[in-house]
């Protein structure tokens, strides 16, 4: 690791003020990314802005069918929140499957979507639930936030605050984890709102993404039979070590069928 | 340099040290409490594992001054002098270990996993080491001496597995 400015700002006023003063700024939020990225040498920041001690940024509250969860909020606060829980399940559950519990207790929901990592799992939720992530200066639909492997549409200098779900009828997701590292191989997060379904996929491409030709067959019936026929295509799908892109490709449909069987 | 002030196995410590030096780093070259492990250092094996304010992480992941002003407790904490703690002694009485090197994590997240839930059963056991790798012993005695441990600290005998 290159040796750098270590700043603890205690606002978001003095965070931004921060990475504007730096030449070469990084945010840092639990560091379960971004400490072993530096510890490889491939990011050299001049300056890393942590956020641990900015209390605006923790926090979860349920409000008039929303759920907001404050950007520093640790997935281990998520995944034990009754109020998670109560309010979207599905939500508690993924964040209980995120890495391991050491790495829950750090790691957080603002640094796993800023980092856009393709097995991450909460891209599959804000996408899945169409949730709103908010930031220092506007709101971005979930849908338009991830944007390629590892990019994403925050501009530089641009500070996720909190991220807002909306509660949904029902959800649920399902994942097929790297037995080692946790990270999703292929993760589905359903969702139904009213007419409303939302079927997106992790781990599988890119960057998450929705599968439409499912969520035309759930809005019609809403049963794992109505996914297991419907052909998902591996071109551009990942492929490694771990899995193949056509191996993907079959989990891709596993994994809808599971979720959708679990969303009841 | 920044300086950095936390509390260690209840001692208070300050030091200067670069911004990069990681939390285990501090605790075994600066503190030279070397019972912390460095496994893998890439936050998979869990050989690291401390408690910083009650919670367990990985201190191959943390920076030294991500901790400042926090308590963090390493495994040196645990034991009484001589008289180990309960979670050491059912790591003894069970052999949940072989060659050793896991073991420091091992028993600091047996005791923070009997610290949240003191009813722990196998199954609980086996997903709270998701982030804890052992390579010699198969986990079995692991698993057992970490339920037995967690009775022991409740006060209700360790064997009794």
């Amino acid at each position: 690791m290159y040796e750098f400015n270590f700043n603890r700002p205690e606002s978001i006023a003095d965070a931004l003020a921060a990475i504007t003063d730096a030449d070469d700024g990084q945010f840092m939020a639990g560091g379960q990314t971004m400490i072993p990225v530096l510890k490889q040498r491939l990011a050299m920041p001049s300056d890393v802005v942590e956020l641990a001690k900015i209390d605006d940024l923790r926090g979860i509250t349920v409000d008039g069918g929303w759920v907001t969860i404050g950007a520093m909020t640790p997935h281990a606060v998520v995944h034990n929140s009754m109020d998670v829980a109560g309010a979207i399940p599905a939500l508690a559950d993924l964040a209980g499957m995120i890495g391991d519990p050491h790495v829950r207790n750090r790691g957080t929901i603002g640094g796993s979507v800023a980092n856009n990592d393709p097995a991450a799992d909460y891209p599959a939720a804000v996408v899945g639930l169409g949730a709103t992530v908010v930031t220092d200066r506007r709101e971005i639909s979930g849908d338009d936030f991830f944007v390629d492997l590892f990019e994403t549409a925050l501009a530089e200098g641009e500070l996720i605050t909190a991220v807002r779900f909306p509660v949904p009828d029902k959800a649920a997701y399902m994942k097929f984890p790297n037995p080692a590292s946790r990270y999703a191989i292929v993760g589905v997060f359903v969702s139904q709102a009213g007419g409303e379904v939302r079927v997106a996929v992790t781990g599988a491409g890119p960057c998450v993404f929705r599968a439409e030709k499912m969520e035309t067959a759930l809005a019609a019936d809403f049963s794992a039979d109505a996914v297991g026929n419907i052909p998902v295509s591996s071109d551009d799908f990942n492929n490694d070590i771990h899995a193949s892109a056509e191996y993907r490709a079959h989990l891709v449909t596993v994994m809808a069928k599971r979720a959708v069987a679990k969303a009841g | 340099m920044p300086s950095v002030s936390m509390t260690v196995n209840g001692t208070a410590v300050g030091e200067e040290i670069e911004s990069r030096t990681l939390l285990v780093d501090f605790i075994r070259e600066q503190l030279r409490l070397t019972g912390t492990h460095v496994g893998c250092d890439t936050s998979q094996c869990g050989a690291c594992v401390v408690h910083v304010d009650g919670i367990s992480v990985k201190s191959c992941t943390m920076l030294a001054l991500q901790a400042e002003g926090c308590h963090v407790e390493t495994i040196e904490s645990l034991a009484d002098g001589d008289v180990l703690h309960p979670m050491q002694e059912a790591f003894r009485e069970h052999h949940g270990l072989q060659c050793g090197f896991c073991t420091p994590g091992m028993v600091m997240t047996g005791v923070a996993m009997a610290q949240k839930n003191p009813n722990l059963t196998e199954t609980d056991v086996r997903h709270g080491l998701e982030g804890n790798f052992c390579r010699c012993t198969g986990y079995q005695n692991i698993v057992e001496s970490i339920v037995a441990g967690a009775r022991a600290m409740q006060g209700l005998g360790g064997k009794n597995v």
